[in-house]
């Protein structure tokens, strides 16, 4: 019973430390779902992307080489490349809900985005006494505010997107939302290098037909990103819940 | 969507969906407690930082429509993003402001 309890306690302590990130979650999801349907999505598939791959900046990303008519290919690759950071979450949330049974770490997995990795590591290592019960309940705490918050509104934006009048012209929210990510995630010299480097980069490619250049342009940065961090000696901090 | 048939829109959602679920079950559902090399994660922790800026830096600095030239609201818009999200470390504040930086620039040029 008491466990029980102190389960309860931290599941609400969970949602409690998320609850900003509703002002993350909540915007971004209304973007995404606007601006696919703008490009032309409907409804289920707006939808389908938010609750099949839950990842803002992948999505966004997708709808972006679409709607430049990139090869499915270079579209679905250079989505995948920008969640490869959460390979990290899942391997530095293994060693504190590894021993969890299959099916809790496979809902973790499911729910494992930047704001609820970055909350709740934080917790873990913060608080390492904290049983794996109170860990999966902080876990799942967090999902609240940020979860059914990106699903729905994912689903307010797509029901605006389709009212709102198509020679509005809204595209250019999408470069802006990424920049409006990435700038608060720029921590470091080495964080500062790997989006500089990135920039001119692409810049470089920009020639290279099918949005080709993309790739090459990602993984230089994250090579100058690595190298500058190697020879400063940096030290990585968890995001504070800059992008989704 | 123009040029995607339905079919190759689900194939995208569903094949993303399911490349991005196999990423974050694969250190805590398969491989527990092992750790990741440290070359490998101080790659890792740059993707976001490495990819994005690439991914918009052309539609910044050749907008569609404005013909390979260079286009002010964008470029500034764009500027006005990146500014307010390092010095206030706000994304959402950031977008706000790129947003109505981009419309102000648009209607007044």
């Amino acid at each position: 019973m008491a466990a029980a309890n102190s389960d309860r306690t931290a599941f609400w302590r969970g949602a409690r430390d998320a609850g900003p990130f509703v002002l993350v979650a909540g915007p971004f999801g209304a973007l995404f779902g606007v601006v696919a349907s703008e490009a032309g999505l409907n409804l289920a598939q707006v939808m389908g992307f938010s609750v099949v791959v839950i990842a803002g900046a992948a999505q966004l990303t997708a709808l972006q080489l679409m709607t430049d008519q990139a090869p499915a290919l270079v579209v679905l690759l250079s989505a995948i490349a920008v969640n490869l950071r959460m390979a990290m979450y899942s391997a530095s949330l293994a060693p504190h809900l590894g021993k969890a049974r299959l099916w809790e770490r496979a809902l973790v997995a499911y729910m494992n985005v930047d704001q609820t990795y970055a909350v709740s590591v934080l917790k873990y290592e913060d608080e390492p006494q904290m049983s794996l019960s109170q860990r999966l309940a902080y876990f799942f705490g967090t999902c609240v505010p940020i979860i059914p918050v990106w699903i729905i509104a994912t689903y307010v934006g797509a029901l605006l997107g389709q009212s709102i009048p198509t020679d509005w012209d809204i595209r250019f929210a999408v470069p802006i939302a990424f920049l409006a990510m990435v700038a608060p995630a720029l921590r470091t010299a080495a964080h500062v290098a790997a989006a500089a480097a990135s920039v001119i980069l692409a810049i470089l490619f920009a020639g290279l037909p099918y949005n080709l250049g993309l790739l090459p342009a990602g993984i230089g940065a994250m090579i100058v990103g690595a190298e500058v961090e190697r020879r400063m000696g940096a030290r990585f901090t968890p995001p504070a819940g800059g992008g989704k | 969507m123009i040029g995607w048939s339905g079919a190759e829109i689900w194939l995208i959602i569903v094949s993303l969906g399911v490349a991005t679920y196999a990423i974050r079950f694969s250190f805590l559902g398969l491989i527990g407690n092992r750790e990741l090399p440290d070359w490998l994660l101080r790659h890792l922790r740059y993707t976001p930082v490495a990819i994005l800026p690439a991914l918009v830096t052309p539609g910044v600095l050749w907008p569609e429509g404005s013909d390979g030239s260079l286009s002010l609201p964008h470029i500034v818009s764009a500027l006005v993003a990146v500014a307010v999200g390092y010095w206030r470390k706000n994304a959402v504040l950031a977008a706000v402001a790129g947003v109505l930086a981009f419309v102000a620039l648009r209607t007044l040029l």
